[in-house]
């Protein structure tokens, strides 16, 4: 028997605004990333300091995952299905960078886009299914297919699958949690409407 | 879910360019690796396995301009095309294009030459790969980390589950790029001898560049002497992101969960493909994995003595050679292995030999503390 699933909740964090299901939380005119990542961390009050270490890519992960599962209850096999375009090119950049003088270790190991999820299972303690996918742009079609093909399979009770992505000090952030728990219907056109709505 | 079958496939190494010569260096022995001096990035010399451009650009040659692609796209062009060379009713517009990589083309980053900015993005791999071939569905790209490779198995697997796929292309590669063996170097991560997976006398990896490319598909093939994909996992350690776990906590789920899929148990494994890195960590952390799973007895080996660690490419590669040993039942010697390092016991192969082997594991891991399981089965 066919099983249906849900959008329990999503964020989205793009040009200073947080968004989630419910309402705007969220609005700041910083410019500059590493600002407006602290003053987000600030307005959650997170206290975890290990985010300060973190790349770019990493703080947009921790801060998105953090909105939605504060509101979300989530068992340890939520799945972490991620894509975005410009894989982790702005810290590859730093990196390269820093070979110039001394190729900077601490650099390096952000040097890999998944390296979001191992933060995002550290920080909530997910030991599950993890995927980082990259594509042109925001690919409604794979992200829907592959979280269906791990529910329907049972691997994995609940999925976080999104777009994350960061290029240029440009971020564009939609998460979202999807589950068996009723709330929007999940498809292809429901994950496409969600993410472009007010993005174009 | 459904059984995901292997078809053809190509190896694209410093030990060779067709599949035949890949498997037949491993029988013999040899090792793609050789020592580099790079006393631009490092004053270490180190150990790697690299292709030489000459002899590569002289087979691509045979189906395209050389100067118009760079060298990762000509290695991984090269294996695909053998796959549609020996398959040339396959049909492109129903074929799924996987492509798995870590890095692919950075070492553009650094010295873009004649290339577009834009050839960097994994996404413009893709396309390029795509557009060579005429592949009409959007390329799936994988970069998760050093399990890419296999996790493209499983990804195709899982979506020619729910009936998204048939047939897919899995393609992986990566390079030896500076940007690469600077990290690794940063990390003292380089091995300045040839790696030596499992080893008391092991002391870090040894980098790789290979492409490597897998015909696969839901629908089992007429002819008899198959190996499919019948069970498939990966579980995060959420430990560490460099680090594995010292328990192998991710990696032992990961087999768990494979062969629980699989429907067998842990002493049906006739044979064993580690990732086996030769980092002290990594070979430690693989050792308490498979000791709690009860594969201690079980016969293993790590290819990276061959080929090095080729990272997005290492988990497909290792499972091709992984679908001839099942085939010809041939197990073949761990490279560079002396006396056993890792504080649980394990079974290394030291020699060739011979086994019936009707059931195979694959396990790869990865920073991001990412792991992954496939259990193969020959029908």
């Amino acid at each position: 028997m066919q099983q249906d699933f849900y959008i329990k909740d999503w964020v989205k964090i793009k040009d200073g605004k947080i968004s989630n299901s419910k309402s705007e939380i969220f609005n700041s005119s910083e410019k500059n990333l590493d600002f407006f990542l602290k003053s987000v961390y600030d307005f959650l009050e997170l206290k975890y300091p290990k985010f300060h270490k973190m790349d770019g890519l990493s703080k947009l992960g921790i801060l998105g995952t953090e909105i939605l599962f504060r509101k979300n209850s989530i068992s340890t096999d939520t799945a972490l299905i991620l894509s975005n375009n410009a894989s982790s090119l702005e810290t590859d950049r730093q990196f390269q960078e820093s070979t110039k003088t001394f190729a900077s270790p601490a650099l390096f190991v952000y040097t890999l886009p998944n390296i979001v999820l191992g933060e995002v299972s550290i920080k909530f303690k997910l030991q599950s299914e993890n995927a980082f996918f990259i594509a042109e742009s925001f690919n409604a079609e794979l992200l829907k297919n592959y979280t269906e093909s791990l529910l329907t399979s049972g691997k994995s009770s609940e999925v976080l699958c999104g777009w994350l992505n960061l290029q240029n000090g440009e971020y564009d952030v939609f998460l979202c949690l999807i589950s068996p728990e009723i709330n929007i219907s999940f498809s292809e056109e429901s994950l496409k409407n969600l993410y472009f709505a007010e993005n174009d | 879910m459904k059984k995901l079958y292997l078809l053809d496939d190509a190896i694209i190494s410093p030990l060779g360019f067709s599949i035949e010569e890949n498997i037949s260096a491993i029988r013999e022995g040899k090792s793609g690796l050789q020592l580099q001096q790079k006393p631009e990035i490092t004053e270490n010399s180190f150990y790697a396995g690299i292709i030489d451009e000459s002899p590569l650009n002289d087979a691509f040659k045979a189906i395209r301009n050389p100067k118009k692609y760079t060298k990762l796209e000509k290695m991984m062009l090269l294996a695909v095309q053998q796959i549609l060379n020996k398959n040339p009713n396959l049909n492109l517009a129903e074929t799924a294009l996987v492509i798995t990589t870590t890095k692919g083309n950075i070492n553009l980053l650094k010295d873009p030459g004649n290339f577009l900015e834009i050839r960097l993005k994994l996404s413009e791999l893709g396309k390029v790969i795509a557009n060579f071939f005429g592949f009409i569905l959007k390329p799936i790209i994988v970069s998760n980390a050093c399990i890419s490779g296999g996790l493209g198995l499983a990804v195709t697997r899982r979506l020619g589950s729910i009936g998204k796929l048939k047939n897919a292309l899995v393609v992986g590669g990566d390079l030896v790029s500076d940007f690469v063996v600077s990290g690794f170097n940063s990390f003292q991560a380089l091995s300045q001898e040839a790696c030596k997976p499992f080893s008391r006398d092991r002391n870090g990896i040894s980098l790789g560049e290979a492409a490597a490319a897998m015909l696969v598909s839901i629908d089992k093939p007429e002819s008899s002497g198959n190996i499919a994909l019948i069970g498939d996992s990966t579980v995060n350690d959420a430990n560490h992101i460099s680090g594995p776990s010292r328990t192998g906590e991710g990696l032992y789920q990961s087999i768990q969960k494979a062969l629980k899929e699989a429907s067998i148990s842990t002493t049906e494994i006739n044979f064993l493909s580690a990732h086996g890195t030769a980092t002290i960590y990594n070979d430690e952390m693989e050792s308490m994995a498979f000791h709690r799973s009860g594969l201690q007895n079980t016969p293993l080996h790590s290819l990276k003595g061959y080929f090095g660690h080729t990272l997005g490419a290492s988990a497909l590669i290792e499972s091709i050679v992984t679908k001839h040993s099942m085939l010809k039942n041939h197990l073949y010697s761990s490279k560079n292995f002396g006396e056993l390092g890792v504080s649980k016991s394990l079974n290394i192969i030291q020699q060739n030999g011979e086994k019936q082997i009707n059931y195979a594991l694959k396990t790869a891991s990865g920073f991001g503390g990412c792991n992954l399981a496939l259990v193969f089965k020959k029908e």
